[in-house]
């Protein structure tokens, strides 16, 4: 072995294992990343508000008064607000999941598909949370 | 995964191994699918939003059934998924397996009452 070849400094490499938290921001997380992540996200958050839901759905069925106190209720800005979350959380893990049904049929399964289909997801989910939200807040 | 990974070596997670979750995951997330498709449906094409159109769909004894099915669907359905978050994120044992059970009393509750929300109509 020639002197050259063996004095090469070796190069550190990087070693790949599971990602910590503080780690995030060195990665950039492909589309389909981003859909599988908020795909959680979106699921915990409507987990988490479940009580909220059931307590809207409690209040707009138990009587005609307890309908206009729903109406009451959920016409404040705050409300509004948790409503929207619930909605886009409501319309990204529905979207994504549709796209898991699909995928399980092996159908889409290459990159550029994948990334194509979670791109899909991502605008078609963002505009119906924007058309239920101008509806909320009443532009039309 | 290595043969004297069983008895007291064998891993905690929680989990079946099996095909099982993910299956059910699967039904359910079809079936909230179709009974979507049933509310916006029926809201669409019902007249403006009132007490009466909205209280009447719901005091059908097949509506109460469905959304009953498609609730318990539900809570499955996120049963599957929070153990996953749980398994994923939360290492110590300990820590995990209250959340699970947390996440179990939680949907257990919600389950009693979305029946009793259902049946009060």
């Amino acid at each position: 072995m020639s002197e050259a070849v063996r004095e090469a400094p070796k190069k550190e490499r990087p070693q790949f294992t599971n990602i910590h938290v503080t780690q995030l921001s060195n990665y950039r997380l492909p589309l389909a990343g981003v859909v599988s992540i908020l795909h959680r996200i979106s699921g915990f958050l409507m987990f988490a508000l479940l009580p909220v839901v059931l307590y809207l759905l409690e209040k707009s069925l138990l009587s005609e008064i307890s309908f206009e106190h729903f109406k009451g209720i959920a016409s404040h800005w705050f409300m509004k607000l948790v409503i929207l979350a619930l909605v886009w959380g409501y319309m990204q893990h529905f979207c994504a999941g549709v796209r898991h049904l699909i995928m399980d049929t092996h159908v889409g399964l290459d990159k550029d598909s994948a990334r194509k289909s979670a791109a899909t997801v991502l605008v078609i989910s963002l505009a119906l949370t924007a058309l239920v939200a101008l509806k909320l807040f009443g532009v039309f | 995964m290595a043969k004297n990974n069983i008895g007291p070596k064998r891993l905690v997670v929680g989990a079946g191994y099996g095909v099982r979750d993910w299956l059910a995951q699967r039904v359910t997330a079809v079936l909230m699918v179709v009974y979507t498709a049933v509310l916006l449906i029926s809201f669409l094409t019902g007249s403006n939003f009132s007490y009466e159109g909205w209280a009447g769909l719901f005091a059908q004894q097949w509506f109460k059934l469905f959304s009953a099915v498609t609730l318990f669907g539900l809570f499955y359905h996120a049963w599957v998924g929070m153990r996953d978050i749980w398994m994923d994120y939360v290492k110590p044992v300990g820590i995990r397996l209250a959340l699970q059970i947390i996440t179990i009393g939680w949907l257990i509750g919600c389950a009693v009452w979305s029946v009793q929300i259902l049946w009060s109509v």
